[in-house]
């Protein structure tokens, strides 16, 4: 029996409406990553990692489990766990399995990342324990009543701190905001820029030539419904790095499996084992731009070949 | 015997979220899917502009398998929002099959 997709789909929305998030964690675990940068709270230019790769970790430990109850009686448990999970937050004991490693990995993505802007002479805040998930998968799944309440406690956040332009670190946080809510929100005028098309436009210079061979994994929602396929290129390219593209590359890339991990974990890795295949072909280290598609790519490629975050190639770069 | 619904005909016509009136049926997204499923997005689409809403329900998990990644309508010849109209379907089939919004 497949994973129950109305029981999960409830736990999402539930969540979301109780608790502002699909999958809460603790502000400790979503703020850690800034501990020590100084940066100024809130602003109106701010940082937005709308939790995206602070979660990783904690979806990654969580997978585990629900691959295994794929195909399983207990699938038939998850009504029950719905009705549970309202009393209890369930992620709360998933963040307690997630691996203390692969949780300082992607805070040092997010470090990079902020270290990035800062070199490019861009001043911003954050709104550390403030920030909330920005309701991405409850859109993707067309639980559109929910998604709106959350838009609108998104925006209103955004009032409250006097925020007029946000920079995005993933592409799922910077489609969500910047097309999804201002179909949602009434008025809503929030600049949003990914960092990677601020970085670009920011003219700065690498502090270091490169000579690093990558095939980049293009994102699908960057690439396609945000349109943002050149600006990594031009970072890496003034970098000296070399790019060996696979052949689904840019607007025709294909897409990692990612966003099917949480009602058809084995859907989503036969995706997965596919495009790391493709980029496998290139012979080249791969560079990702989303979180989501680095876990599911690390995954799928075993070790075969590395995946890294692009930021940390631009950190190298670029002196931060 | 398929039943057509006129509650998924009339739910599709007071939308301006679902739109495949352009789709001339070439198939082309059909075969640029990762996914590989013989109903996304064309048999779909045909399905719900006929009103087959019994061919809809049974193809529910297909429905919420479509990745959203956007291949379909990058090299659709008639710019159909494909993605969009996959959200439309999730979110009637939310409220009318799992009294979720
Ligand atoms: S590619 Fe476009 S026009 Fe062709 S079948 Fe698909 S939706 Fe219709
Ligand atoms: S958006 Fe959905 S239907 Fe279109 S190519 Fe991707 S998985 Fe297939």
């Amino acid at each position: 029996m497949p994973l129950p997709t109305k029981d999960i789909l409830g736990i999402l929305a539930d969540n979301l409406n109780q608790r502002k998030s699909v999958l809460p964690m603790s502000a400790a675990k979503t703020t850690r990553w800034a501990k020590g940068l100084d940066l100024p709270k809130g602003g109106k230019t701010i940082i937005y990692t709308g939790h995206m790769y602070q979660l990783i970790p904690v979806i990654d430990a969580m997978a585990g489990q629900m691959a295994k109850l794929e195909d399983s009686p207990i699938t038939k448990m998850f009504g029950l766990g719905r009705n549970v999970n309202k009393l209890v937050n369930m992620t709360f004991f998933m963040g307690l399995l997630a691996s203390k490693a692969e949780q300082a990995d992607y805070d040092r993505m997010l470090r990079n990342i902020a270290g990035l802007l800062k070199k490019a002479g861009v001043e911003f805040g954050y709104l550390y324990g403030e920030e909330l998930y920005s309701g991405a998968l409850v859109y993707d799944e067309g639980i559109d009543g929910s998604f709106a309440k959350h838009a609108q406690r998104v925006c209103d956040l955004f009032k409250k701190h006097g925020v007029t332009k946000v920079i995005t670190v993933d592409p799922h946080t910077t489609h969500t905001l910047r097309t999804a809510y201002p179909q949602f929100v009434e008025g809503f005028d929030v600049e949003v820029k990914s960092y990677l098309e601020v970085l670009a436009e920011s003219g700065m210079e690498p502090t270091s030539q490169l000579s690093d061979e990558l095939a980049l994994h293009d994102s699908c929602i960057y690439a396609r419904h945000e349109n943002m396929v050149e600006q990594p290129r031009e970072l890496l390219g003034k970098a000296g790095v070399k790019l060996n593209e696979p052949d689904l590359c840019g607007k025709n890339t294909h897409c990692c499996g990612g966003p099917l991990e949480s009602l058809f974990p084995t859907e989503s890795h036969r995706i997965a084992g596919n495009r790391a295949e493709q980029l496998k072909e290139t012979g080249s280290n791969v560079a990702s731009m989303c979180p989501i598609c680095l876990v599911s790519l690390r995954k799928a490629a075993k070790g075969s070949v590395q995946v890294n975050d692009i930021s940390d190639t631009l950190a190298k770069a670029y002196g931060v | 015997m398929p039943k057509v619904s006129s509650k998924l005909a009339a739910a599709i016509k007071c939308s301006d979220e679902f739109n495949a009136d352009a789709c001339m049926h070439c198939g082309i997204c059909t075969a640029v899917c990762p996914m590989g499923y013989e109903i996304l997005p064309r048999k779909l689409f045909r399905y719900v502009q006929v009103g087959l809403e019994d061919k809809v329900k049974e193809n529910i998990s297909n429905i919420y398998s479509c990745l959203l990644c956007g291949m379909c309508s990058e090299n659709c010849p008639a710019e159909v929002n494909i993605p969009e109209n996959v959200r439309f379907l999730r979110k009637y089939l939310n409220e009318k099959e799992f009294n979720l919004s």
